[in-house]
């Protein structure tokens, strides 16, 4: 590894892998970062050792996913795998952890393409074994062929889920119920929307053809759910719910849940990028322009950590912050950069019509984070439940910041990245405030995992 | 009633300040530009140190922790108080003859809580301790406390006794206006005939203001905290020659400071991390402790803190009638602070304090012309 780039693009799922193949290709130096030890990110995870019999039940974007790989495979690109980063500023420079190491490097420009995290929602019982989020399930059956036993539970809302049956069912798999959080009332806002959304059809189509193939499995779909619970001594044993006024409850030992999926903005907000508060997709944003542009000259965002998208809309955000550093850097005028771009902002300005649609039918009912019962684990790294978190509250913390300080709820393992929007939403409803970018607990540095030894490691000119 | 001090910044020192003057039956107004212990007041070290203090800071040093020792008497709250002494370790012969001339030093002034431990003592206390050490310099009952939960306990105690916090009173403007101190923030402008600057490190702002400058520098020490690990280090640990504050909380996380200094953009609020720095600071601790190289770190800061060119801090009255400073700690002030309350509340209530505080003088920064013409109100 050199110790500066061109470009240095941080993730290879779709965004990075299409950004950092025409940024070669058109004669950029190019270095892609990516922890995993295969492009493809999470979507198309293991895409080059995946036997052809799984791919198959995956369906048919991993073929899109085969694609983007070899494209990028034979371009200039270089790529470096099991690499991390844990710091990133504006001008550049980034701490990075490859295959052990801990390096220091930087670049002209910089494209953050890491993509989105499961949105973490705490309910009673989500820290017993056997629960997982859904994401978790896939990596595990992308990764290993692993799937759950006989009898899994599905729960939450948003199109993962549904995709996940899917597979599940295609892979053999027995599910017992898919237990649907979305209140009803969500269709009934989402329909204003349908005629603009069916300008993306293709979504539509897709999300239809899961539900039929779900319902032809036999698999019940129960909507409406609330006070979802799991339950179980040393594991978990039940998942019990509400529906319409009655407690129902279904035997398991695996529940897999997944309420939407978040951008990851752990390294933006490290970086000091302006953030904002997407009150539709309920999440935090990094500020950012069709180009990937970003408050930072030096850093581009593009893909689902600039704000969720997908994988088809990530892969040509990937190209058109392509294209505007390769215009910035002088290598494409901006008649060639338009001209080259068409297709690509055609396809972002039609993929934009079906967010108002599923972000209404998605939309989490704002009950789940902040009426959680005061026994609930809220940061499971510390162990503190949702009664601490309001009693600093009520005593006059009405900061995410200070009931950290004063809890120690975000001081673990995860650095927040589980318990931070729960906690700031409890805060918000507690104290009456709007959430905003501001509400989030501030992000501290290393974003990834960097031990004494490696950071020693560094600078060894450096003296005391 | 009407408010007869308004104190601007409620953190450590303005909202210990208004406790004591509270606790003399005055009615107090604390003002803070964000929340008390946004910055310095809350993510410091938590250090409770006697320990190498600057000799004319030991009189009120040594007043403190005799307060921290029995804090909930104060505060009914422990703060996260513990006491496993202080040791600063010696390397190497001439750290040994640096501790041990000021092991003498502590002792002609009188006092008696710096003392030597010898090699068999030093491993005795901390085991894990490299093999090459030699013997160190010891307080046997300084220790740490919590500096959130300690602001948050002497807010808590403040506010139970009558004095009120308003939250986001950035000062605007200071003058005079018939007699009193007229105070403007956007949350509304107050009065009152006596005004306490502990505004931290925006303090020159606001003596600034008052037409009393300093040469205050805004600067942001960085601070890292490891995964848990399993107990193996009681006593919190400095180095003779070295930057460094180490130690393992109660609940097995390492603190590692040592007064490295963030990139700080003021005007903006933002720290950056000097990993260059950061990474002197992991040599340091792997050079006491080589066996912790693959502990992780888990989050590293930096709080705003005020540093004066002698970092020594400015305690006392100001040039005009009515005003009293208490800012510029250089980043060593946590343990001093409920006895800096102390101090201001006895200027305040009479004219004089029973602590040595001539050294802490606003007028040292001032030219030779400028003479004091405070009358004590």
């Amino acid at each position: 590894m050199k110790s500066h780039y061109s470009l240095v693009i941080i993730g290879s799922g779709p965004a990075g892998l299409a950004a950092a193949t025409l940024a070669a290709d058109h004669g950029l130096d190019v270095a892609l970062l990516d922890e995993q030890n295969q492009p493809g990110g999470q979507i198309f995870r293991n895409m080059e050792s995946m036997p052809a019999s799984r791919v198959e039940i995956l369906g048919g974007d991993y073929q899109r996913g085969q694609e983007l790989v070899e494209a990028f495979r034979a371009s200039d690109a270089h790529y470096f795998p099991e690499t991390r980063v844990w710091s990133l500023n504006t001008q550049g420079e980034m701490g990075l952890i490859e295959q052990g190491m801990a390096r220091m490097i930087s670049a002209d420009k910089v494209l953050i393409a890491n993509g989105a995290m499961e949105r973490p929602v705490p309910f009673p019982g989500w820290t017993l074994p056997g629960v997982m989020y859904a994401g978790a399930g896939q990596i595990l059956f992308k990764q290993a062929g692993l799937v759950p036993m006989d009898g899994v539970v599905l729960a939450g809302s948003g199109p993962l889920l549904l995709l996940l049956a899917w597979q599940y069912i295609r892979a053999g798999v027995t599910i017992q119920a898919i237990l649907d959080t979305a209140p009803l009332t969500n269709l009934l806002r989402a329909l204003p929307h349908l005629p603009r959304a069916l300008m993306a059809h293709h979504y539509i189509t897709k999300g239809l053809e899961y539900q039929n193939e779900i319902k032809r499995a036999g698999v019940p779909i129960i909507k409406g759910i609330s006070s979802l619970e799991a339950q179980g001594e040393m594991s978990l044993e039940r998942v019990s719910y509400r529906k319409g006024l009655q407690r129902q409850q279904i035997e398991t030992q695996c529940l897999l849940t997944h309420f939407g999926v978040i951008p990851h903005v752990y390294l933006s907000r490290a970086a000091g990028l302006k953030h904002h508060w997407d009150h539709h997709q309920q999440c935090l944003r990094p500020v950012s322009d069709e180009w990937g542009e970003t408050s930072s000259r030096t850093l581009f965002i593009a893909g689902d950590g600039g704000g969720i998208g997908g994988a088809r809309s990530a892969e040509h955000a990937g190209r058109l912050a392509a294209f505007q550093i390769l215009y910035q850097q002088e290598m494409l005028t901006k008649q060639q950069r338009n001209q080259l771009a068409k297709s690509d902002r055609q396809w972002m300005r039609e993929d934009l019509h079906i967010r108002p649609f599923l972000e209404r039918l998605f939309h989490l009912p704002p009950a789940l984070l902040n009426r959680l019962p005061d026994n609930t684990i809220v940061c499971r790294c510390e162990e503190i439940t949702a009664g601490e978190i309001r009693r600093e509250i009520a005593s006059g913390h009405d900061h995410s910041n200070q009931v950290k300080f004063i809890t120690r709820s975000g001081m673990g393992a995860c650095q927040g990245r589980q318990c931070s929007q729960a906690v700031a939403q409890i805060v918000a409803d507690q104290s009456n405030q709007v959430i905003s970018s501001q509400s989030l607990y501030r992000v501290r540095p290393p974003v990834a995992s960097l031990s004494l030894g490696q950071l020693a490691s560094l600078f060894p000119e450096e003296q005391e | 009633m009407k408010t007869e001090v308004i104190i601007i910044g409620g953190g450590l020192m303005g909202s210990s300040t208004a406790l004591q003057l509270a606790l003399r039956g005055y009615k107090c107004l604390v003002l803070d530009r964000e929340y008390p212990g946004r910055h310095a007041s809350g993510v410091n070290a938590g250090g409770l140190r006697r320990l190498n203090r600057h000799p004319a800071e030991i009189p009120l040093s040594v007043a403190a922790a005799k307060i921290w020792l029995n804090i909930r008497d104060l505060l009914d709250s422990d703060c996260g108080t513990q006491f496993p002494g202080q040791i600063r370790v010696a390397e190497n012969e001439s750290d040994m003859q640096k501790l041990e001339a000021r092991a003498r030093q502590v002792e002609k002034l009188g006092y008696h809580h710096e003392e030597i431990i010898d090699r068999e003592e030093l491993y005795q206390l901390v085991p894990a301790l490299s093999p090459h050490c030699l013997g160190g310099l010891m307080c046997r009952d300084d220790g740490f406390g919590q500096p959130f939960h300690a602001l948050t306990a002497f807010r808590y105690k403040a506010s139970s006794l009558g004095v009120e916090f308003r939250i986001g009173a950035r000062v605007d403007q200071v003058d005079q206006f018939k007699g009193d101190w007229r105070v403007q923030t956007p949350v509304g402008s107050f009065k009152a005939p006596i005004l306490v600057n502990t505004a931290g490190a925006w303090a020159h702002q606001i003596s600034q203001n008052l037409g009393e400058p300093v040469p205050l520098s805004p600067g942001s020490p960085m601070m890292m905290v490891t995964e848990r690990i399993p107990r193996f280090l009681d006593p919190v640990l400095g180095a003779a020659s070295r930057k460094l504050s180490f130690k393992q909380m109660p609940n097995g996380t390492l603190l590692i400071g040592g007064a490295h200094m963030a990139k700080l953009d003021f005007n903006r609020e933002r720290t950056e991390i000097e990993w260059r720095k950061l990474a002197v600071s992991a040599r340091t601790v792997l050079a006491l402790f080589p066996q912790l190289k693959d502990v992780r770190i888990v989050r590293s800061w930096a709080g705003v803190e005020a540093f004066m060119p002698d970092h020594l801090p400015v305690i006392g009255p100001g040039l005009e009638p009515g005003i009293f400073h208490a800012f510029g700690f250089s980043a060593h002030g946590f343990q001093l602070s409920p006895v800096v309350g102390q101090v201001l509340a006895q200027l305040i209530a009479e004219g004089m304090s029973e602590f040595p505080i001539e050294a802490f003088t606003i007028e040292r920064f001032s030219s030779a012309k400028l003479i004091s013409k405070q009358k004590v109100v």
